[in-house]
């Protein structure tokens, strides 16, 4: 269980993470969100103890996490860095061994992940031959080599082709199923919603929304509504339980109150003419961070 | 193997396998053949070019003496090179011939009423001035000569006349070594300031390379997750010095191996240098401690300081106050060999970033007692200790920050990310 407790983090007079509070148990995929500079790296760099804390505790499994623990977390940054002139075993054993890891077994887990990732042959190039999001991949074998209880990915699919997105989506669901608790940051909604039972969204360094993300929808209470019709829709915003309208062509997306009001429109819309689509969906994380935050995420 | 062992193992290796690495030693290591070789480099050529035939040919005109075959015994002594021949034609038309190369120099010889010998001496340049000395002195000799044939004098007389005094130096300072010991420890110390100049300078600025680098490939952000910075920094350090111990031992064995297989006789020259009986051993030793301290002092300013610079590029300038008081100590130490008992050369041998090599001169040149230097010892490590804890501090927090401002106020704000705010 990773415990984040009333964690405050200010430079100078700039509160980059404001008491945050999370808790995140065991074997749980996190997803943590928010537009750059919302305070996702400084709140991962304080849990791995990169920076302290101005106030509050940060625990894994009830101890702290410091140099002592480092063998059992696993940690991607977000600014990709590897030695550019160093091969890709050396360098890979070389952190793997900086994490404890003994350099059989890491040589070993190389080849098995490179296989995996479809790129054996990556082995003895050096790091600066190869593409960005291949590198990538072995960024992200370096974080996983050492198979750590506790994985901090910050932004993992930034860069990628969604060829290899999936590839990396796989391995961490893979690597889920294993156990291993894994927070990660995006600034993609979709990767989040897809991949995340529980997630914290964090605007100007203050979680605005947190908790599972069923839940989180079904608290929003809002919903989304598609209509696409042969006749022109009229005054869709003066109905009542509607709070947004979005025209689209030959159709709108309307954002509403609750669920019952879509049967109200739709006993309005019906002797108009005909409707060739009415469906009522859950509202988008992104929409649910527009209303919190006041502001538009991207 | 824990991870202190491995940074180290790995700033060594990569530094030794390096090419650079290779073409340093490689060159270092054939100046110094070739120093030690010095005289048997030149006499090759010499050998070859100048002695056998091409002698420096000198024309002889006189007007009323005749001296010529007494000048040209007189030279033979002197300098085997000179060939002199005396001048048949007149002095225009031997001039003449000077200009068109016939022969290299005119001598014209004259003697005035008092028994003075006039010459001059006439060449197409004055850079071989070596024989018109040794025709000067030839010509001297047999001046004295002539006016003790005119006097009366007698062999013995004459050289009673020409005896030269005996002047020796000491001083009655105990402290001061004397002169000719003086003499002997400067070569020695000169050579060592040189080279712990030219080291601490070179391996500290591969450690700020080798930081920043790792830095700018944001490498390092994954380093410092996994390994205490204090540890890091340190392994670096020991791991680069002992690369600059790997280049000087094997530039000690060459130099060694070198010395005994030359042909050269072991006087004179770079052997001068090296006169290893008066008390040069602990000149050396106290060489290898002083190294040590600078290298470590300034490696440790070096590390924390490439740990503010985001772009290599960056690097000259953050890294240069510590330039300047390489610098300066090198400058202190050199003035510090002639006059190593100014007032300012015992101060700064206490300033620990001078200690190294201004302080290792004092040793060197002068008998002082030994507090003195252990004291500078002491203060040096005590900075090196602090440095290290402090420079730990601003490593961790400046290797997070990323921007484009370099300068020294950044280890301010490098402190501040790093430390607990309460």
């Amino acid at each position: 269980m990773l415990r984040i407790d009333n964690v405050t983090k200010t430079f100078g007079d700039y509160t980059a993470v404001d008491q945050l509070t999370l808790s995140i148990p065991k074997g749980e995929m996190f997803g943590f969100l928010g537009a750059n500079g919302a305070g996702k790296t400084t709140t991962f760099r304080m849990i791995l103890g990169l920076i302290d804390m101005t106030g509050g505790t940060i625990s894994w499994n009830g101890e702290s996490i410091g140099y002592h623990t480092s063998n059992r977390i696993g940690y991607l940054p977000e600014e990709r860095g590897l030695y550019p002139k160093m091969k890709v075993k050396e360098q890979v054993v070389y952190l793997a061994r900086l994490r404890g890891m003994d350099k059989k077994d890491a040589e070993k887990e190389l080849t098995g992940w490179l296989e995996k990732f479809n790129v054996p042959e990556y082995e003895n190039k050096r790091v600066e031959e190869l593409s960005k999001g291949n590198q990538q991949k072995i960024q992200f074998i370096a974080s996983v080599i050492h198979k750590p209880d506790l994985l901090i990915l910050d932004e993992p699919f930034s860069g990628l082709d969604p060829v290899n997105v999936e590839l990396l989506k796989k391995a961490v669901s893979e690597l889920k199923s294993q156990g291993v608790t894994i927070v990660f940051s995006s600034h993609r909604m979709e990767h989040v919603e897809e991949l995340c039972e529980s997630l914290c969204i964090i605007h100007r360094g203050s979680p605005i929304v947190q908790g599972k993300l069923n839940e989180i929808k079904r608290d929003f209470g809002k919903k989304n509504l598609w209509i696409k019709a042969d006749f022109e829709l009229e005054d869709l915003e003066a109905l009542p339980g509607v709070v947004k309208v979005k025209r689209l062509i030959g159709g709108a997306e309307l954002q509403i109150e609750n669920e019952e009001v879509s049967q109200e429109i739709l006993s309005l819309l019906q002797p108009k003419g005909f409707i060739r689509q009415f469906s009522l969906e859950e509202p988008s994380l992104n929409d649910i961070f527009i209303e919190k935050a006041g502001a538009s995420y991207e | 193997m824990n991870r202190f062992g491995l940074i180290l193992t790995k700033s060594y290796m990569n530094k030794i396998k390096a090419k650079s690495f290779l073409i340093t030693t490689i060159i270092f290591t054939l100046v110094i053949i070739g120093a030690t070789n010095f005289q048997s480099i030149t006499s090759l050529f010499d050998g070859e070019g100048g002695e056998s035939d091409e002698k420096w040919q000198v024309v002889v005109y006189e007007e009323d003496t005749d001296i010529v075959n007494n000048l040209s015994g007189q030279t033979a002594i002197l300098n085997t090179e000179i060939e002199i021949t005396a001048g048949d034609n007149s002095r225009a038309e031997l001039e003449e011939q000077l200009e068109n190369g016939e022969f290299d120099a005119l001598l014209s010889v004259n003697m005035t009423e008092a028994g003075r010998i006039d010459a001059e001496y006439l060449s197409a340049s004055l850079t071989a001035n070596a024989y018109s000395g040794d025709l000067q002195t030839a010509l001297q000799t047999i001046q004295s000569n002539m006016a003790a044939n005119r006097l009366s004098l007698s062999a013995d007389e004459l050289a009673t006349l020409n005896m030269p005094v005996s002047f020796s130096q000491s001083a009655y300072v105990e402290s001061a070594k004397s002169a000719e010991e003086l003499d002997q420890a400067r070569g020695l110390v000169y050579v060592l300031i040189f080279v712990i100049y030219m080291s601490v300078l070179i391996y500290s600025m591969m450690i700020a390379t080798e930081v920043a680098t790792e830095k700018s490939s944001r490498v390092m952000e994954i380093l410092i997750s996994s390994v205490p910075p204090i540890q890091q920094i340190f392994a670096k350090i020991i791991g680069i010095g002992l690369v600059g111990l790997t280049q000087i031992f094997i530039w000690a064995t060459v130099g060694i191996i070198s010395v005994n297989l030359s042909s050269d006789s072991l006087e004179g020259g770079i052997y001068s240098l090296f006169d290893f009986t008066s008390g040069s051993i602990s000149t050396i030793i106290y060489g290898i401690v002083f190294f040590i301290l600078g290298y470590f002092l300034y490696a440790t300013l070096a590390a924390f300081l490439g740990s503010l610079v985001s772009r290599t590029e960056d690097l000259q300038q953050v890294l240069m106050p510590v330039n300047i008081l390489i610098v300066g100590g090198a400058m202190l130490a050199f003035y510090g060999l002639a006059t190593p008992e100014a007032g300012f050369i015992t101060i700064t041998s206490y300033i620990p970033f001078f200690t190294p090599l201004v302080m290792f001169t004092r040793v060197g040149m002068l008998n002082i007692p030994l507090w003195e230097p252990a004291l500078a010892i002491l203060l040096t490590v005590l900075s090196i200790l602090v440095l290290g804890w402090f420079g730990a501090k601003v490593y961790r927090g400046g290797v997070l920050m990323y921007g484009n401002s370099s300068s020294l106020k950044d280890i301010k704000q490098a402190v501040q990310l790093s430390k607990k705010e309460k």
